[in-house]
């Protein structure tokens, strides 16, 4: 079967790959790429563990096939933090121990990340449902929504 | 009995919460889970399953599939070893590992929809599921057992003609072929007598669903065998030794030829405790010659492994007009799905084990049916049974007019008051849990229409088993921590706070690790609350011995008497005054001229252990129009013994009661009139998700363990026992009607408060 020329920007850095016409963009990160800190939890877009954002915009990646790609800016977990260090959102959720097993984890990171560019300062109510597309079965997401206001607080601080 | 027993009166790191170990990794996406795990030349591995419930398995053609290019190998039933039935010990329980074996790929007959009868390995995942679609099964079908009545009639079809009741002490009396699997009775006193003491008798019976642990990590393995060789297996488990055991034991093989390396693991709860694919990748993978990685889809994971067992319960409760409880009889029915072993046997020992009530009969019954092989979750079988139980203490106080935590205050146990299944109780914290309870300002806040205040209590045993730790201090003198229990949940911030505490190096400095069954002693499992206390105490006692040689190599270095010698705070002091105290890591950088590297090692088989109590309160708002019911509040207390990591510990309670909250209001296995799981993807088994749930407030309770060297109990399972039955008497409050089955789902609950 003919294979699919892509060429996209991920994590900042130009990538060029080989998919199926019928390959999801979680399979392409995941099996092409070797990106495997996106994790797949469901593969039918409930579970929110491949979150990632394409030109910014927050999608599960199973629902997105790789050749939509082309073109677009895509963001995964291997792209949040830096030689300079974690992402505030990342040494909060270690702080307030918001992870257990830690495989909802990374689409946490990437969700969250999301809602603050959104709205820097959201309500409780605001979190949950944000994050009401990213299930958890550890933490009781407790922990969760409380290292995301911690993040947003301090973030809007340091601003 | 061989635990430390020494204890420290004060801390330093222990109840301090660190980051743990691994958080860098498990934040960045660089944690490698069972899915990540690749090799070179490797091909991918895809399960043929079970179109139909019940059936014999008439003729399997796999010619075409096999003759598929890109397609290096074809299994089925016939390329599996024939185990012969033998019940291995595998830690909490024992398994029958020729059911194991039948329950991973079918031999004659299909027991549930989705049992799988053949696999493919083929050179990408795309070519192995087209290959599944050119096997051919021809299925003789028959009749469906899919519930407790049918499968106890007279006429029933029997899943298993060889099979008989058995007790503990072996066959019923008059045995002959049933789906009863198992009967156990624990009684005590004299229950007759017991209910004419009675001044008021309640009784009803309460129903559960069959339900899934939803860890979102489906199960996933990369299996690399070569022929005459060595078998080495990456896979997601709560065990890697005890994976071992079973798939050496699914494949009548010695586990000396065995590896098994844990992978990180995306939840377990109790369904990471049973091998689905694991040895199906090693046949496969022998037969090609390559390694071969198998993932299941989440539609997989809940049609074929895990579920929580439905059960039927039937309780009669009799109390004095003082609120005494004076009688407790149950008949318990759990579904154990298409093989035996429910968790009735926890479910029977747990049900009143929190109460002193003089006459008990309690009868149990593990009844197969056509799903899937039931597995554990989180204190298996005690949920249920607590469901039925403490709605029915529920119900006396209600109708006796004392209040619901007073009741339970009255017939507690505490120090001293022997378990309903035997053993005394050492020092618990049951009573100050209750107490507890009742100081909290939410119990006296008052409540508005349609809403009602529930409570609950839960007891989990708790165990201990075998243990290996060891404790390397590297030449800088940071510390590597090695253990072979698979961290669920934030363990190895555990295991380095012991070594810190020991050690007197601050845990930053402590890398704690899971080995594989190759790099450190055995382990039990994961399971049944025990890895920060058995596990635990073999670190601490690794780590002791690990100071016993730092001070030895000290008292050389000064040439003083090693009993000359304290450790106090990460240095070797020379009690005389005579040297410079030496830390340890100028100890580790001279280890080489000394005698060499410096390590501590243990191995115990931890006892004594001590069981955990909680208790939990909610709140709970119900919508007469909608049948939905949102938690306004939720409070849970629970004597943790000491909290090693209190954010962790906290972590459990709070991720116990969640899930219970899914079991109360929400999940629940739905059938066709085929047998076929009809909602097997997350959007319609439905688990909490953020927006269902408020925060959850805890109060740790912390009566030290006599038997742990810190104090240390199991917590891990106990906060998913309370929840439904606090739930369901909350709604039955709000409502002014007994609950009695869950989940109290928006249709259900709608019929029951239009029901007048």
């Amino acid at each position: 079967m003919a294979r699919n020329q892509v060429t996209t920007t991920i994590n900042g850095e130009q990538a060029e790959y080989l998919c199926d016409t019928t390959q999801s963009l979680l399979s392409v990160l995941r099996d092409e790429l070797g990106l495997t800190g996106t994790k797949e939890g469901c593969g039918t877009g409930d579970c929110g563990a491949c979150s990632v954002t394409v030109d910014g915009r927050l999608v599960c990646a199973c629902l997105m096939l790789g050749v939509e790609a082309e073109g677009k800016q895509i963001e995964t977990i291997e792209g949040v933090a830096s030689s300079d260090g974690l992402h505030p959102l990342q040494q909060k959720l270690l702080e307030h121990a918001a992870l257990q097993c830690g495989v909802c984890t990374p689409g946490i990171v990437i969700a969250g990340k999301a809602l603050l560019a959104e709205n820097p300062d959201p309500t409780e109510e605001q979190v949950r449902y944000w994050l009401a597309g990213n299930l958890c079965r550890c933490t009781g997401y407790d922990k969760i929504i409380r290292a995301l206001l911690d993040c947003a607080a301090e973030m809007r601080e340091v601003q | 009995m061989n635990n430390p027993v020494d204890k420290p009166t004060e801390f330093k790191y222990v109840g301090t919460r660190s980051i743990r170990p691994d958080g860098v990794d498990k934040v960045t996406g660089r944690a490698r889970f069972g899915a990540d795990y690749s090799l070179p030349n490797m091909v991918h591995g895809a399960v043929l399953r079970s179109p139909i419930a019940h059936g014999r398995i008439v003729a399997i053609n796999t010619d075409k599939a096999a003759a598929l290019p890109g397609v290096v190998s074809v299994v089925t039933g016939a390329d599996f070893p024939d185990i012969p039935r033998q019940m291995v010990p595998t830690g909490e329980q024992q398994v029958d590992i020729r059911d194991v074996a039948e329950n991973i790929m079918a031999r004659n007959k299909v027991f549930y929809h989705g049992h799988p009868v053949a696999a493919v390995a083929a050179t990408s995942l795309k070519i192995a599921q087209q290959a599944l679609a050119l096997i051919d099964v021809e299925y003789e079908p028959l009749p469906l057992v899919m519930d407790l009545d049918t499968a106890q009639a007279d006429d029933a079809p029997l899943l298993h003609p060889d099979q008989v009741t058995m007790t503990m002490a072996g066959p019923v009396e008059d045995a002959r072929p049933s789906n009863v699997a198992m009967y156990m009775p624990l009684a005590k006193g004299d229950i007759e007598q017991g209910f004419a003491d009675a001044d008021l008798i309640v009784e009803n019976c309460f129903e559960t669903a069959t339900v899934h642990q939803g860890y979102i990590e489906p199960h996933a393995t990369l299996v690399d065998a070569q022929v005459g060789g060595r078998t080495r297996v990456w896979t997601c488990t709560q065990g890697g030794f005890l994976f071992r055991t079973l798939i050496a034991g699914a494949l009548g093989e010695p586990v000396s030829q065995l590896q098994v390396i844990p992978t990180e693991i995306g939840g377990g709860f109790g369904g990471k405790l049973s091998i689905y694919l694991e040895p199906i990748g090693v046949i496969l993978s022998r037969s090609c010659s390559r390694p071969v990685k198998m993932v299941m889809t989440r539609e997989e994971v809940l049609r074929a492994t895990g579920p929580a067992s439905a059960s039927r319960i039937w309780v009669k409760l009799g109390a004095k007009k003082d609120g005494t409880l004076v009688a407790a009889q149950a008949k318990l029915e759990f579904e154990a799905g298409g093989f035996k072993g429910s968790p009735m046997v926890p479910a029977v020992m747990t049900m009143v084990a929190s109460y002193n009530i003089d006459n008990v009969l309690l009868e149990g019954y593990d009844v197969v049916v056509n799903k899937p092989k039931a597995s554990a979750y989180r204190a298996p079988g005690a949920p249920q049974a607590a469901f039925a139980a403490e709605s029915m203490i529920d119900e006396l106080a209600l109708k006796l007019k004392i209040d619901p935590v007073d009741l339970r205050l009255k017939n507690a146990v505490d120090e001293g008051d022997f378990a309903v299944y035997g053993p005394p109780f050492a020092a618990v914290g049951l009573k100050k849990s209750l107490q507890a309870v009742k100081e909290h300002p939410w119990y006296a806040e008052p409540l508005a229409d349609n809403q009602g205040r529930g409570v609950a209590l839960g007891f989990w045993f708790n165990v201990g088993m075998q243990s290996s730790a060891t404790v390397r201090l590297n030449e800088d003198g940071a510390v590597t921590v090695v253990t072979g229990s698979p961290d669920i949940g934030g363990s190895r911030a555990s295991m380095a706070l012991f070594a810190a505490e020991e050690l007197g190096v601050p845990p930053d400095r402590i890398q704690a690790i899971v080995g594989d069954t190759e790099s450190i002693g055995y382990c039990d499992t994961t399971g049944g609350s025990r890895t920060t206390y058995a596990t635990g105490m073999a670190v601490v006692e690794a780590a002791r011995n690990a100071v016993t040689e730092l001070r030895r190599r000290a008292a050389l270095t000064w040439e003083v008497p090693v009993e000359q010698v304290d450790w106090i705070d990460g240095n070797a002091v020379d009690q005389s005054g005579g040297h410079e105290p030496l830390s340890l890591a100028q100890l580790t950088a001279n280890a080489g001229p000394t005698g060499g590297p410096i390590e501590g090692t243990a191995t115990l088989n931890a006892q004594g252990v001590g069981p955990g109590f909680g208790v939990q309160l909610c709140d709970v708002e119900v919508d007469p129009e909608t049948g939905s019911s949102k938690i306004l509040r939720y409070l849970v207390v629970q004597d943790v013994g000491k909290a090693v990591h209190p954010a962790y510990v906290e972590g459990q309670l709070q991720g116990g009661v969640v899930q219970g909250i899914g079991l109360a209001l929400n999940e629940e296995y739905l059938y066709t009139d085929r047998g076929e799981l009809d909602n097997a993807g997350f959007l319609d088994y439905r688990i909490p998700v953020a927006s269902d749930v408020p925060m959850i407030e805890t109060r740790m309770i912390e009566v030290p363990h006599p038997a742990h060297p810190y104090g240390v109990r199991g917590v891990g399972e106990t906060p998913i026992v309370p929840p439904m039955a606090t739930i369901a008497n909350a709604i039955s409050h709000a409502i002014g009607k007994r609950i009695t089955r869950v989940p109290v789902s928006p249709p259900r609950l709608l019929a029951l408060i239009d029901d007048q």
